[in-house]
């Protein structure tokens, strides 16, 4: 079943998500295309609705199935996700494939301890014995750099401070090895002298575990401190891809750039900033062309059709017609 | 449209010993068991037309402050004096006369407007409770969308859930500035906003203070934007000042080992300078009983004796000339001479 080591672990192809509802149909991911190599850590950047979080989400189908039409191929080491039963995707979650969130209450159910849930999820998952799986758990707290892990073992959720609860949650996701860790804005909530410890933690994991990791933020500065390649989002499409050394220095999209030079830096002060006019698209309605055009002070009439795809390099690809 | 700058050069606002402790409540007779020392001996002044920043993570008391200032809590000790006059918090028509002077922004853009009224409804009922006839107001109205950017003939009889977040958080500046106040209190009034879109209104946010020669105190987590808005950094810790100077001093000679710690968290924006060791381990202790003596101690790395026991005061910097000013102070022991630390000046 595996995929040869050389190959990506991860394939997606056009994959489109849209939300029906009563009055409208949201377009939330209009083709998003791409392959993660093993040990590989890809940002998804993006604002909010730009459908960073979804497209996280549809890579495990974890959209609620009754409201979502998902379409596009899905190719985990070589399985195909999309033709899973309910069943194989739930032992998918959990063991190949990690997942943390931007909230840990929503990870963690609240009446059970911490030592519990994660001893829990590893019986679910692998044939060892709750002796076994209690003794990882204390290895997987003390990884994450809980301080007396036996102890915060019999520890509830609610009972542990912000930046601990993400180390727990951190924990529980890496409890079966998963060649894949999924992230969505897990640092977002955090102090900011919080929020670099835990980025630093999964840096330092990553590298160890020699997972491959996709983390969505819609911070810049998050994504340059953990990205190998970057993918800028806008209406549900990647607008620009490449290596985050690249797309910070030759950032090549009009929306990149706008992104980059609104983004506030203190060494900016007294100059007014370079903000994008605008507002992001309703994705109800979303123009048949460039998305960003109506924001864009370089829209053409070319505009108006679809932007293509053009590579730069072989790792950067930009959609915008003046990139040709 | 505002009074110049009052005269003697005072400060539009000064803040002494302001104290708020809420109780934590619990047992079977709901007694205080312990107190949340959520601002603690706060003292800092604000100079008009000065943009003062204040920076810290959550619950070092920030956004407390803010509601201590507008009086929308109750403070427990201390005394701000606005406009020369000390405010009496017991005299209803002197805290109208004061929230007409001093206004509020503040982050959830949604939640501080009225769903049930047209955003002209809500911009004009300021002005109708302080006694402008509705004509009036309704201009007054216009005047204010056409200020933030708003196009009046296209947004004013829109309701709050028509507009996207940077446009509710114009009309919150519009209905702050529709009382023609002199400090507006912006507490994380962009945070919750897109980069592209948070751009626009610290644009906007400069423009008009430039316009109308307002005060800003402007509370943010984000040091980044802090250091672009203000001519002054205040840096708390816990309930306390721990830091406070002009933007350049607190950002390129910063004093306090908590100010340099939050200061080389800031993500570097180039990849090729990552950070590699964190600049502090572990959160913030809970504000509930605070560590005794500097309330830093628990995290600092210069932490010695004296810090467990005694509490360092707020003192001018010594030997550089903002503090010859008596513009630099920081509450640090490492920092005062004679304090009983081993890295003390002299």
């Amino acid at each position: 079943m595996a995929a040869p080591a050389t190959g990506p672990i991860l394939r997606a192809e056009d994959l489109t998500v849209r939300f029906t509802g009563r009055d409208a149909t949201v377009n939330a991911v209009n083709g998003v295309s791409f392959t993660l190599d093993p040990g590989e850590v890809l940002c998804i950047l993006g604002e909010s609705g730009s459908g960073k979080s979804v497209t996280l989400r549809a890579l495990m189908r974890l959209l609620p199935a009754r409201r979502t039409q998902l379409s596009g191929r899905i190719e985990l080491s070589g399985q195909d996700v999309m033709a899973m039963k309910h069943r194989a995707l739930a032992d998918l979650r959990g063991t190949e494939v990690g997942i943390i969130f931007q909230e840990p209450m929503v990870a963690f159910d609240p009446v059970y301890t911490i030592g519990r849930q994660i001893s829990e999820t590893i019986v679910r998952h692998e044939d060892v014995s709750r002796e076994e799986a209690r003794r990882r758990a204390i290895d997987l707290l003390d990884r994450v750099r809980i301080p007396s892990p036996e102890r915060r073992l019999r520890a509830y959720p609610h009972e542990l401070s912000g930046g601990m609860r993400q180390r727990a949650m951190i924990a529980l996701a890496l409890c079966c090895n998963p060649s894949l860790l999924l992230a969505d804005e897990p640092t977002t909530a955090l102090d900011a002298t919080v929020q670099i410890q835990i980025l630093l933690l999964l840096r330092e994991l990553q590298r160890e575990l020699g997972m491959a990791v996709i983390f969505v933020t819609h911070d810049v500065g998050v994504a340059v401190e953990i990205a190998d390649r970057v993918a800028v989002m806008y209406s549900g499409r990647f607008v620009e891809t490449g290596p985050v050394r690249e797309i910070m220095r030759n950032p090549r999209h009009p929306y990149t750039q706008g992104l980059l030079s609104s983004t506030v830096q203190g060494s900016l002060r007294g100059k007014a900033l370079e903000a994008i006019p605008g507002s992001p698209p309703d994705m109800t309605k979303l123009p048949a062309g460039c998305a960003f055009a109506p924001r864009c002070r370089f829209a053409e009439p070319e505009c108006k059709m679809p932007p293509p795809a053009i590579a730069l390099s072989p790792h950067h690809m930009v959609r915008c017609i003046r990139a040709a | 449209m505002n009074a110049p700058a009052s005269v003697d050069g005072g400060a539009l606002l000064k803040v002494q010993e302001l104290r708020k402790y809420f109780p934590v409540r619990g047992g079977i007779l709901n007694r205080a068991v312990g107190w949340v020392q959520a601002v603690d001996d706060v003292d800092f002044d604000v100079s008009p037309g000065e943009v003062l920043g204040i920076v810290g993570e959550s619950g070092c008391g920030k956004s407390t402050t803010a509601r201590l200032l507008m009086h929308l809590i109750r403070a427990d000790a201390g005394q701000i004096v606005f406009d020369g006059e000390p405010v009496r918090p017991d005299d209803a028509a002197a805290l109208r006369a004061l929230r007409r002077r001093m206004q509020m922004v503040f982050q959830d853009s949604y939640s501080s407007l009225n769903p049930r009224l047209p955003i002209e409804d809500t911009i004009m009922f300021g002005p109708k409770v302080h006694g402008v006839s509705a004509a009036q107001a309704r201009e007054r109205a216009r005047e204010l969308f056409a200020l933030v950017g708003l196009d009046p003939a296209q947004f004013i009889r829109r309701y709050p859930h028509e507009l996207s977040g940077g446009q509710r958080q114009r009309v919150n500046i519009a209905r702050a500035l529709a009382l023609e106040p002199r400090l507006l209190i912006l507490d994380e009034a962009v945070s919750a906003l897109d980069k592209s879109v948070e751009a626009q209104v610290l644009n906007l946010l400069l423009t008009l203070r430039r316009e109308l020669g307002l005060t800003y105190i402007f509370i943010s987590h984000d040091l980044n934007v802090v250091q672009y808005m203000s001519d002054r950094v205040l840096v708390m810790y816990l309930g306390k000042v721990v830091e406070i100077g002009p933007t350049a001093e607190i950002y390129d000679y910063m004093q306090h080992p908590y100010t340099e710690a939050l200061l080389s968290a800031m993500p570097s924006m180039d990849p090729d300078q990552r950070t590699e060791t964190p600049p502090l381990t572990g959160d913030p202790p809970n504000p509930i009983d605070p560590p005794p003596g500097c309330r830093f101690h628990t995290r600092c790395r210069f932490a010695e004796t004296v810090c467990h026991h005694a509490e360092p005061r707020l003192e001018p910097v010594a030997g550089n000339d903002a503090a010859a000013a008596g513009d630099h102070l920081v509450a640090c022991h490492m920092r005062r001479a004679g304090s009983g630390h081993s890295g003390a000046p002299g």
